[in-house]
């Protein structure tokens, strides 16, 4: 199974969609797309990985260089939607109090 | 042409497999049955001959793939060998030496999904007196998680010195591999120190799966929970460590991901697996419980892993 990601830009701000699988065979195609993305200074960045039903430590790979990215060029990412599995794939690996995320349920609380 | 029979057809067969030991292009085979069909049907020729040419013309530009799909095929030959070297180079490279203690026993099992591996566990010890183990799992895998695993291994090489404290060996080793790598690789580890006279082992993580504690007295497994980034993430960053005491027949069992992430079936909850296996086999040797574990995790799995899978056990 592949991965997509959709962006959309609505009110200067940049939403991207994933989807599927993100493994070691699948993650290239994503980091490029991601690696397109034109971060400017104070562009608002939200990842919904809500349809994101697998995910391994190179797709985890894949976000933490995005994030230092925008970390750099004065941008803000966050991540939204993550399952209880990511959740806790982002909160073993410390990432979860390094990067701004949002689980499933806050979003469902919203 | 008229009496085309199986014999016929057999001798046809054992023909081609001749050509193709001996590289005959596809436009030449035509070209040798044109010559066979002018000689047997002289008279036919002048029909024909149009035919053939075209079909010659046709053949050689199958001809030209097939030339190239056989200088691929050497160009992968040579890619595999040079494969094979280097993942010998990395087996002798990245070695990991178990040592052998009286009052402690030690299992440890360690085996790459794909030629290489990305994890890599690591031993320090003094005499019987102290005894460290670090187990890391690099992301990715195949060759650039080699040569980022060789560079975590002369980096915990040179802390000799100070391998008793976990949180310093990590604080450490994150600056070396921060400054070594590039954005999307990092490292994740979990480094343990026991005090074998006192039985206290104390431990610290930087991004790494939990390890269990069996204790034997209470009959029950402990995680050893310990909050820590990962490691060449950010470069100053701080890691705590915890302590607890180790007592007779207690075990500490510490794992990478591919041991706990079951991708196929999600429902099972793969510590449970753990800690039931190895709860109704304590009595085993530390090695013979890594080997069980395996064994068992490939079963659950369906025989199809999808991680390298590394297992470090310690028996009081």
């Amino acid at each position: 199974m592949d991965v997509t990601i959709h962006f959309k830009e609505i009110d200067h701000k940049l939403f991207g969609f994933v989807e599927g699988e993100i493994d070691t065979f699948t993650a290239s195609g994503l980091r490029d797309e991601l690696e397109a993305v034109k971060i400017t200074e104070g562009l608002e960045i939200e990842l919904d990985l809500s349809k994101v039903n697998y995910m391994d430590s190179t797709g985890l790979g894949i976000f933490v260089a995005f994030y230092k990215r925008a970390l750099r060029e004065n941008g803000k990412v966050k991540l939204v939607g993550l399952s209880n599995r990511l959740q806790r794939l982002f909160e073993i690996t410390g990432l979860s109090d390094l990067m701004d995320i949002e689980t499933d349920k806050k979003v469902e609380l919203r | 042409m008229v009496n085309q029979t199986e014999r016929n057809l057999y001798i046809a067969q054992n023909f081609t497999r001749q050509l193709i030991q001996k590289n005959i292009s596809p436009e030449d085979v035509i070209s040798i049955h044109k010559n066979a069909v002018e000689q047997i049907f002289p008279n036919q020729m002048n029909e024909l001959q149009p035919a053939y040419d075209f079909l010659i013309e046709v053949m050689v530009h199958y001809g030209m793939a097939h030339r190239e799909h056989q200088s691929l095929l050497q160009k992968q030959a040579e890619y595999e060998m040079e494969m094979k070297i280097a993942t010998n180079i990395q087996k002798t490279l990245l070695k990991t030496y178990v040592p052998n203690m009286k009052n402690i026993d030690i299992g440890m099992i360690s085996v790459p999904i794909r030629k290489m591996n990305g994890d890599y566990v690591h031993f320090f010890h003094d005499g019987e007196e102290y005894l460290s183990v670090a187990v890391t799992d690099v992301v990715g895998k195949g060759v650039p998680a080699a040569l980022c695993m060789s560079m975590v291994k002369y980096g915990l090489e040179t802390l000799v010195y100070a391998y008793k404290d976990p949180s310093y060996v990590l604080e450490v080793i994150n600056r070396v591999i921060e400054k070594g790598v590039d954005d999307s690789m990092f490292v994740s580890m979990f480094y343990g120190c026991l005090n074998v006279e006192q039985n206290i082992f104390s431990y610290a993580s930087a991004g790494h799966e939990p390890a269990l504690h069996y204790s034997a007295k209470n009959d029950q497994f402990f995680t050893l929970e310990a909050k820590g980034l990962l490691l060449g993430v950010l470069s100053e960053t701080n890691y705590t460590f915890h302590e607890i005491v180790l007592e007779e027949n207690d075990l500490i069992i510490m794992m990478t991901d591919g041991v706990t992430e079951f991708r196929v079936k999600e429902e099972l909850n793969s510590r449970e697996v753990i800690t039931t296996l190895i709860k109704e086999n304590r009595h085993l040797s530390a090695q013979q419980l890594c080997q069980l574990l395996y064994k068992e995790i490939e079963r659950v799995q369906n025989f199809k892993l999808f991680d390298d899978f590394t297992v470090v056990i310690l028996k009081k």
